[in-house]
């Protein structure tokens, strides 16, 4: 059993013998335009069914609805007013005025984001309107929720440092689902999907859908990495908003870009995941937000339930002792 | 204010919904009601969320797995009574607690297997062993439970029938082994009524993760009332005494470790615990239980009062069991149960000057 929670090199605590680097994502969702590619292109690549009914779901342009077990990418879009944007910029300098203890290396000389109250703060563009889009996808946490409880060992941790479900072990039995604090993996319904009345006869026939039953999730292209090859959604990505490489490259990359933003007054911005102290030993995909977490659908301070298994093996044992006490208690006193 | 003529036959807006105790600092997104745009079509909650869609997924799991906490629940504590029963000289007490424990542990067994993605691989849960997966562990306490479980109910049943099993040399070695066989079973008994807790509290749907410190010692005095109950049901009052007990104990730690637990946890995390179908069913079965415990103590030595407060404690355990399960789902169904009880403990630790574990960080 490796470490439960705390920073840690995940391949290492999974006893690989190598030194191949972590990967992972930076999605810099300053840069989306909200294009959808990645969601085709992960579609397409690993050849996932169509999700749910074809319907528009009143938001914005996000008619995907949320990540799935046959959605590995999903772009939210939020349009937000002037009033949200204010607030979005100031709990953005909040965090920034939190002083929080610097993690790794010192941000690179001429960066402004060590001292801000002299920086030229002025807002570049006051708009009165905004449109967030942030392509969202499977975090593989240091500390996975799902990894940890699946019970058959299908969910493992690739010499990459990624989590990817093994099709032909699960057996579907849904733990994982309720283990990831992201709501990221599901298990994947028969996917018969009912197609709205006036197609019926041209879509009557859909292609059988793959794995069914079982969890799936994003794998970080696990294929395309084994063969030294970009995942689909960052090949596919126009604006380099989803970045791929190295795990630490890609924290390095996060903090200096959050660093110009803040020097360009756009003190909203902030990172998601890339603290290795929080509540899942930091995430392998790691984000570039321009306002809470919440607004985005991700949670605010995730914790990875199995931080907590041995106080909880705790008082389970401690319950068994108390049934066993009862149990003893009430049969003294002798025979019948 | 009015645009066309055609708005003035527009239906009234409702008026907004505004939670009670909502604290201050909840933002909103910004008010659109002024028909400049489109109205969203999921009503605004009073947090922030993304269109009030959920943060986390509830368990893919069915009214089987409740089914099965409720069974391995009567299961367990009916080992532990059969063993009771074995080794204090009360033969009909042991026999009916051994054959409930075979079928209620058959019967949970097959609801487990049945809510599988793929019932085929159920075989699958035996393919290794992990302490990290609580699941894991507790398809290997619900394995060894079940072997001990099996051997001594099947004695018992090759006694029922007068020895006419189709056993040949084989009875011998039952009736060997039938003895070690319940005390391994009862061995197993509290574990298998205890990690089910554990399997919950493991989790991130927020109802259920924030009741793991006290969810154990209401599911093993759950077990215990039902056991119980379920001897009372099918023995005569003179062998279960100990049962009721039992009985009695069951009821007191389940009243007092639920109303613990509520006290304990995250208060935003423990209202779906009161409401809706969820809430209905707890407070029934904390009703149920009283009642139960209260016949026992009462009518204990009366044969038709005794079954009716049996039959009121496996009621009782299994609305329980219900309430906590559908309480914990529909919490994950709604984003306000993960948004706001992680915003706050957020917000707590930074006012107490831990600034360093926050997953969003300025740099």
């Amino acid at each position: 059993m490796g470490q439960l929670s705390g920073p840690t090199d995940p391949t290492a605590d999974a006893h690989w013998e190598h030194n191949h680097p972590r990967k992972g994502f930076f999605t810099d969702t300053s840069i989306c335009i909200g294009c959808k590619a990645c969601e085709v292109a992960c579609k397409e690549w690993n050849h996932n069914p169509q999700d749910g009914n074809l319907e528009l779901l009143g938001s914005s342009y996000d008619n995907t609805g949320s990540l799935g077990a046959s959605t590995w990418r999903h772009v939210a879009f939020i349009e937000q007013g002037q009033e949200r944007i204010a607030e979005a910029r100031e709990s953005g300098r909040a965090l920034v005025s939190l002083g929080m203890p610097r993690i790794g290396p010192p941000a690179p000389a001429g960066s402004a984001a060590t001292d801000l109250a002299g920086a030229d703060t002025t807002p570049p563009d006051t708009a009165d309107f905004r449109w967030l889009m942030s392509s969202d996808v499977c975090k593989h946490c240091t500390h996975a929720g799902c990894l940890d409880v699946c019970p058959t060992g299908a969910l493992f941790r690739t010499e990459f440092g990624t989590v990817v479900v093994q099709d032909d072990v699960c057996n579907g039995c849904g733990t994982c689902v309720a283990g990831c604090p992201f709501g990221v993996i599901e298990r994947r319904s028969n996917g018969t999907v009912k197609v709205a009345t006036s197609r019926e006869e041209q879509h009557a026939k859909h292609p059988s859908v793959p794995n069914e039953g079982i969890a799936q999730k994003c794998t970080l292209c696990y294929d395309r990495l084994v063969a030294d090859e970009t995942p689909a959604c960052a090949k596919a990505c126009p604006t380099t908003s989803i970045k791929f490489g190295d795990h630490d490259d890609m924290v390095d990359t996060a903090r200096e870009r959050v660093a110009t933003l803040h020097a360009q007054g756009m003190t909203e911005a902030r990172l998601y995941g890339a603290n290795e102290h929080d509540g899942v030993g930091g995430t392998g995909s790691v984000f570039l937000l321009l306002d809470e977490p919440e607004v985005y659908g991700l949670p605010p301070d995730p914790r990875v339930p199995t931080a907590d298994l041995p106080q909880m093996y705790k008082r389970a044992g401690m319950a068994v002792a108390g049934m066993a006490a009862a149990a003893a208690l009430v049969f003294l006193g002798g025979r019948a | 204010m009015t645009l066309s003529e055609f708005d003035n036959f527009r239906p009234a807006e409702p008026a907004r919904r505004r939670r009670q105790g909502g604290k201050p600092g909840m933002r909103r997104r910004r008010d659109n009601g002024d028909g400049s745009r489109e109205m969203p079509m999921v009503p605004e909650p009073e947090f922030t969320s993304y269109y009030g869609r959920p943060v986390v997924k509830p368990a893919p799991w069915g009214d089987d797995v409740a089914i099965y906490l409720f069974l391995g629940g009567v299961a367990a504590g009916s080992a532990l009574l059969g063993l009771g029963g074995q080794l204090t000289g009360r033969p009909v007490l042991r026999r009916n607690a051994r054959l409930g424990a075979l079928a209620a542990v058959s019967a949970g067994a097959v609801a487990l297997v049945k809510d599988l993605g793929r019932p085929e691989r159920f075989l699958h849960m035996l393919r290794t062993f992990k302490v990290t997966s609580p699941m894991s562990v507790g398809s290997w306490i619900l394995s060894a439970f079940s072997a001990g479980a099996g051997v001594s109910a099947v004695a018992e049943i090759d006694r029922l029938s007068g020895n006419r099993l189709p056993l040949g040399p084989l009875r011998k070695v039952l009736q060997a082994v039938e003895g070690p066989a319940g005390v391994e079973a009862a061995v197993f008994a509290g574990p298998l009524a205890a990690y089910t807790a554990v399997l919950l509290g493991d989790t991130a749907t927020p109802t259920w993760n924030a009741a793991h410190e006290e969810l154990p010692f209401v599911f093993v005095s759950s077990a215990c009332l039902a056991s119980a109950g379920l001897a009372m049901v099918t023995t005569p009052v003179r062998e279960t005494g100990p049962a009721q007990k039992l009985a009695v104990l069951g009821v007191i730690g389940d009243v007092v470790a639920m109303k613990v637990m509520e006290r304990r946890m995250d208060p935003v995390a423990a209202e779906p615990l009161h409401q809706g179908k969820a809430g209905a069913m707890l407070k029934w079965s904390e009703r149920l239980a009283l009642a139960g415990g209260l016949g026992t103590l009462l009518g204990g030595r009366n044969r038709v009062a005794a079954a009716a407060s049996g039959l009121a404690l496996l009621t009782a355990s299994a609305l329980t069991r219900f309430g906590v399960f559908e309480a914990g789902l529909a919490s994950a169904k709604d984003p306000r149960y993960t948004i706001e009880p992680q915003k706050n403990r957020l917000a707590a630790r930074r006012a107490a000057g831990v600034t360093g574990d926050a997953i969003t960080t300025g740099s």
